[in-house]
Formats: C-alpha cells, sequence, structure tokens
C-alpha cells in the first residue's frame, strides 16, 4: 500500500499502540502532526516553523481557554450565587444559543469596538506598552511548562527559574500603567498593587524551593519525572502527597491567587470600591489585554502549580495510563482553575493591612520552616521500616505545628469575629 | 484552627452551586422575553376601551362619547369626537359612539381619572408594558382601533373589578327592563282605560 508522501503518518496508527504509554499513537500525535506539516520544508527550516507552530498553537489553544475560562466563571459564579449567568448570546443572525456560548467572542467585539480613551497627560508609547509588555511576559511564562510527554515548547536547565523570573517581570508593566496614566489615583493603586505582588512574591518563591531542593534540579521536564510512579499502584509519587509537599503546594496557590489578582487578594482593582485601581485609565481593548494577562498568569501559574506539585502530565494510577498526558495535563489544569473560581465565589476582599499581615507574618515564616522540612525530607530518604513511620510523624508535625501556632497568633483578638448586630 | 471557617465558606457555596441545578425554587430568575410573570391584580397603566363583542370591536364600543374623561383627563391626553348619528348599543337602545377617540400615550400618566368619572363603564386600566415604539410621534398616539379592547380581556387581567363591573352593569340593565316593562304595563292598562270609559271607577262625592 502506498500513501502520498505526507498521509504515511496514517500507516503507524494501529502499530504504535502496543509499544508502551510512551510510544501510544495518540501520545504522539501531537508530534506526528507537527512533522506532517513541516515534512514539505528543506531540513535547515523545519526547527523555525516547528518553534513558530508551537507558539501558535499555544497561543491559539490558551487563548480559546481564556475565553472560556471568563465564559465558565461567569456562569459557576452564577450557579453560585442562584442565577443562570449569562445563557443568551446567539449565534450570529440566526436564533441559536448553546446555553450562551458566543458570549466570550460578543465580548471580544464589544470590547474592540469600544473607543480607546488616552488622557491628554498620559505618556502615549508607554501607556500603550503596559499592556503589551504585561501580555508579552504573561506569555512568555508558557514557555518551559510540560504540556505532555513529549510537549514541552523550550527544555530549558533553569525552567523554573526563568518563568518566575518572567512572572516577575509582570509587577514593571503594573507599575508603567500606574504611571504611565498621569493619574494621581493610578500611581497610587499601582504602587499598592506593587507592594502586594512584591509581598507575595516571597511566599510564591519560597514555596517552590523545597521541590528544587528534593528533586535537585530547575528544569521543569526532570521535576515532573522526579514524581514518576506510583505506591502500590495507587498513590502517585507526587510531591503534593508528602507533608511538605501539601504545605507548600497550599502556600503556592495562595501565593498565586495574589500574584494574579484574583479575589480575596483582589485589591489592586478592586471592583466594588475602587474605580479600576491601575487600569482607571484604559478603556476598550487595552483593558481586554490587561484582562487576558490576568488569566494567562493565572493559568501559567496554575500549570506551574501542577507541574511543581501535581506530578506534571502524570495519570494518577497506571491502569488509567491510556489516557494521553497532555489530557491529563489539562484536566488538571481545569481542576485548578475550578477552585480559583470556587475560591472567587466564595471569600471576602482582604484588607491591604490583613493582606501583608498574612504574607508577611503567616504565609513566610510557614514556607521558611516548609523548606527545613524538605531538607529534613531528602536527608532522610534513606530510612525505612519504622523509620519510616517516624519520618512521616516529624514531617507531619512540622507543618502542622507552626499552622496552628501562628494561625493562633495571626487571629489573636480578631477571630472568631462576633457580630453583634447581625444574627 | 486558623481556616475551619474558609472550609465552612467553601461549602456553603459549593451547596448552592449544586442546588441551582436541581433544585428550581433556588433559581429565581424569569428569562423575560419568553417567560412573563403574571402581573399583580392591581397592576395598571394606560386606559383601554372596553368593547362587549370582540369580533365587531367598533360595534360594541361602551363609549357613548360623552367627553367626561376628555375634560376630567389633568394632563389633556383624550381627543373625543361624536358621532353625528345614532347606534344601537348593547341592550339595543340608540346611543352616539365616539367617532375619534385617541389618546396620547407619551402624556397620559395613568391616573385612572378618566376610568373613575366614566358613568359607562367604558374606559378602564390596562396592564401594558411593553409598549416601547421607534417612533415616538404617531405610534404613541393610539387612535380608537388600537384602544379597544374585549370584557374577555378585562376579565382576564382584572378578574375582581370585571365582575363587580358586569354584575353591575347586568342589575341595572335588569332594573331598566323592568322599568320599561313596568312603564309598558302602565300604558297598556291606560290605552285599555282609555278604550273603555265603563270600567272607569266611579267618582265619589
Amino acid at each position: 500500500m502506498t500513501l502520498p508522501g505526507p498521509l504515511t503518518f496514517l500507516l503507524q496508527l494501529p502499530l504504535s499502540s502496543a509499544a508502551g504509554a510512551a510510544d501510544a499513537f495518540l501520545e504522539r500525535l501531537p508530534l506526528v502532526a507537527r512533522d506532517w506539516v513541516t515534512s514539505w520544508l528543506p531540513e535547515p527550516w523545519r526547527w523555525l516553523v516547528n518553534s513558530l507552530l508551537s507558539i501558535a498553537i499555544i497561543l491559539s489553544v490558551f487563548g480559546l481557554l481564556f475565553a472560556y475560562v471568563t465564559l465558565a466563571e461567569r456562569k459557576i459564579l452564577g450557579r453560585i450565587q442562584n442565577r443562570p449567568g449569562p445563557n443568551r448570546t446567539p449565534i450570529p443572525f440566526t436564533k441559536l444559543r448553546f446555553f450562551g456560548l458566543a458570549q466570550p467572542f460578543a465580548d471580544g467585539v464589544k470590547s474592540l469596538t469600544k473607543e480607546d480613551v488616552v488622557p491628554r497627560g498620559a505618556d502615549h508609547l508607554l501607556h500603550f506598552l503596559a499592556p503589551v509588555v504585561l501580555l508579552a511576559f504573561s506569555i512568555l511564562t508558557f514557555a518551559v511548562i510540560p504540556y505532555g510527554r513529549h510537549l514541552v515548547p523550550v527544555e530549558l536547565n533553569a525552567g523554573v527559574l526563568y518563568f518566575f523570573a518572567a512572572g516577575a517581570a509582570t509587577e514593571l508593566a503594573v507599575f508603567m500603567a500606574g504611571w504611565a496614566s498621569r493619574n494621581k489615583y493610578s500611581l497610587l493603586a499601582a504602587m499598592r498593587a506593587l507592594a502586594q505582588l512584591i509581598s507575595y512574591e516571597l511566599p510564591l518563591l519560597l514555596a517552590w524551593v523545597p521541590v528544587v531542593l528534593v528533586a535537585g534540579t530547575l528544569s521543569t521536564t526532570e521535576i515532573v519525572a522526579a514524581q514518576a510512579g506510583w505506591q502500590f499502584n495507587v498513590i502517585p509519587h507526587w510531591y503534593v502527597f508528602t507533608p511538605w509537599g501539601a504545605a507548600g503546594f497550599a502556600i503556592f496557590m495562595i501565593a498565586a491567587l495574589a500574584e494574579s489578582n484574583r479575589s480575596p487578594f483582589d485589591l489592586p482593582e478592586a471592583e466594588s470600591e475602587l474605580v479600576a485601581g491601575h487600569l482607571t485609565e484604559y478603556s476598550g481593548f487595552k483593558y481586554a489585554l490587561f484582562f487576558m494577562a490576568e488569566y494567562f498568569g493565572m493559568i501559567a501559574l496554575s500549570g506551574m502549580a501542577i507541574t511543581l506539585f501535581l506530578g506534571g502530565w502524570h495519570a494518577p494510577s497506571p491502569y488509567l495510563e491510556f489516557i494521553p498526558s497532555y489530557v491529563w495535563f489539562m484536566g488538571k489544569l481545569s481542576a485548578l482553575l475550578l477552585g480559583f473560581i470556587w475560591i472567587r465565589a466564595t471569600f471576602p476582599r482582604l484588607r491591604m493591612d490583613q493582606l501583608t499581615r498574612f504574607a508577611w507574618k503567616f504565609l513566610v515564616p510557614l514556607a521558611l520552616i516548609n523548606l527545613g522540612n524538605a531538607a529534613f525530607w531528602s536527608l532522610s530518604f534513606h530510612w525505612s521500616g519504622p523509620f519510616q513511620i517516624l519520618r512521616w510523624l516529624i514531617s507531619v508535625l512540622v507543618v502542622v505545628g507552626p499552622f496552628v501556632l501562628l494561625g493562633r497568633k495571626l487571629s489573636a483578638g480578631v477571630a472568631p469575629r462576633v457580630y453583634r448586630y447581625a444574627v | 484552627m486558623l481556616g475551619t471557617g474558609l472550609l465552612q465558606g467553601l461549602g456553603v457555596t459549593a451547596k448552592n452551586f449544586v442546588g441551582s441545578f436541581h433544585d428550581p425554587a433556588r433559581l429565581t430568575t424569569i428569562e423575560y422575553p419568553e417567560v412573563k410573570t403574571k402581573l399583580p391584580e392591581a397592576y395598571r397603566n394606560f386606559p383601554f376601551l372596553v368593547t362587549e363583542n370582540a369580533t365587531d370591536p367598533m360595534g360594541t364600543l361602551r363609549c357613548v362619547a360623552c367627553q367626561i374623561c376628555e375634560k376630567e383627563c389633568p394632563p389633556q391626553c383624550i381627543y373625543i369626537e361624536k358621532s353625528k348619528d345614532k347606534k344601537p348599543d348593547a341592550t339595543g337602545k340608540p346611543q352616539l359612539f365616539p367617532a375619534v377617540f385617541a389618546i396620547d400615550t407619551s402624556v397620559c400618566m395613568s391616573c385612572q381619572i378618566c376610568v373613575e368619572v366614566c358613568p359607562f363603564e367604558a374606559i378602564k386600566m390596562d396592564q401594558v408594558y411593553e409598549i416601547a415604539t421607534t417612533d415616538r410621534f404617531s405610534a404613541l398616539l393610539l387612535n380608537r382601533e388600537q384602544l379597544a379592547k374585549s370584557n374577555a380581556y378585562y376579565h382576564e387581567i382584572h378578574p375582581t373589578e370585571a365582575a363587580e363591573v358586569d354584575a353591575r352593569l347586568a342589575a341595572e340593565r335588569k332594573a331598566a327592563e323592568e322599568k320599561a316593562a313596568a312603564a309598558a304595563a302602565a300604558k297598556a292598562a291606560a290605552a285599555v282605560a282609555k278604550a273603555s270609559p265603563v270600567a272607569k271607577p266611579p267618582l265619589t262625592a
């Protein structure tokens, strides 16, 4: 049987399924499809087109994910508040609604057609650059996340470091936005946002240091590889299932909430209290870009949390390995995003002093103690038998003890709160 | 311990999320253009003209063009022209009727004074709220064809009030018929008495 050149990959379809999970057809499908697209190119050009293809795919997949996360967020928030959420946007020129699935595109058209107002005294170049820079840095962070067994856009030795360096650069864009608006309230809000972002940068960074310490590498692919395998075929060797990993994951997620300006840490643009914080002078599509960057940041941080703590693309059990790794990654990502939305629907916003106190007096000490805990864990890796139980006991105590003590200190005098006039 | 309240809060929101799917009583939203709420009976705005028969609305208007409402209307939004001829009304009595009856709804303030002064139960308050138009002049000036609505519709929107009105009208008609019958009987008796002077009772001294 002969097929035209580019279609030969179809012949591999039934053959490769028996050759182990790593070579399963579905697992290799993205690579095979990419090679099929670039096979007509001369060899020296392929690497370039391959990279461009991965960029295009990341942009389109996460762009669509952003669009539908906003819709899911509005629908879930609505359901939690016992209302249906947006469900009316039809397919244009028809009456087909499909539960309002066209809503993100209607929102996009709306923000594109809105007038883009730039204040007269504003620094036009910086005012234009701020959303672009913010979005660019948010997208840069997508480069090092392993989305699947064979799907890492860029393999860096110091991938984790690169991720957090690019993520931290978004703070520059926030201040650019506040400064370029030439509005004293925007500037104040940008300073406040910066105070929050820098406060939470520390627990965020300290939360993943234990992972690097235990895995012994800064490469994201190697960190995922270090979490391979299962205990008794049911408990995966993910770091979240160790005492220090669970604590690190919790600290990481709380700091990620604050880093991505999500409720309950959405002080920089507290909709119900401020006009829009550092985004006051932004409208139309520039505002939408800020919004997009915020969601990209949230998605990227969730992806990093999966890589560092939730075993990356690994399936939770060897019996579920037939599902391709990138599906597992996306499943975990959706679960974390759902958690973000759930938290937003539940908790009221913190005050500025509560926010910084929580970071400096609670999360940072806990993260430092957790670092010691991880050091103990990696030093005691050869303990066996009853010592293994002792190892777990000590590690759990080092997590729970400081949590209870610090928590008592943190809430002394303010909790449990008594509401005198509300019954 | 720190965090238990947070978990409780998450539980509450999760319960609401799940509940909104299986408990229809939770979702209080009414999806308006497709589904409409039943307005309270006492809700009223903009008057309409009552007709006895929906198949012939212009022939059976209760309005007799007495122009009381036109004179009483505070914002002067009613305009009536009397007919030149008379038409029998529902009871068969010849009456004038409005050749032109117009209400400018851009002026009308839904005060119900026209309803209260009408002696013929001919104008009543409506329950309309989807009356937006693209033309703010002629489209808001409603003529008698647009204003005429059947008595059955009146029963639909204000059942209690309409039943009272119907009972009162029926009583009035019955009284009028009895009076007419009595008058006819008296007339007949008088005619009989006139025809036979013998039957005339003798004058007493």
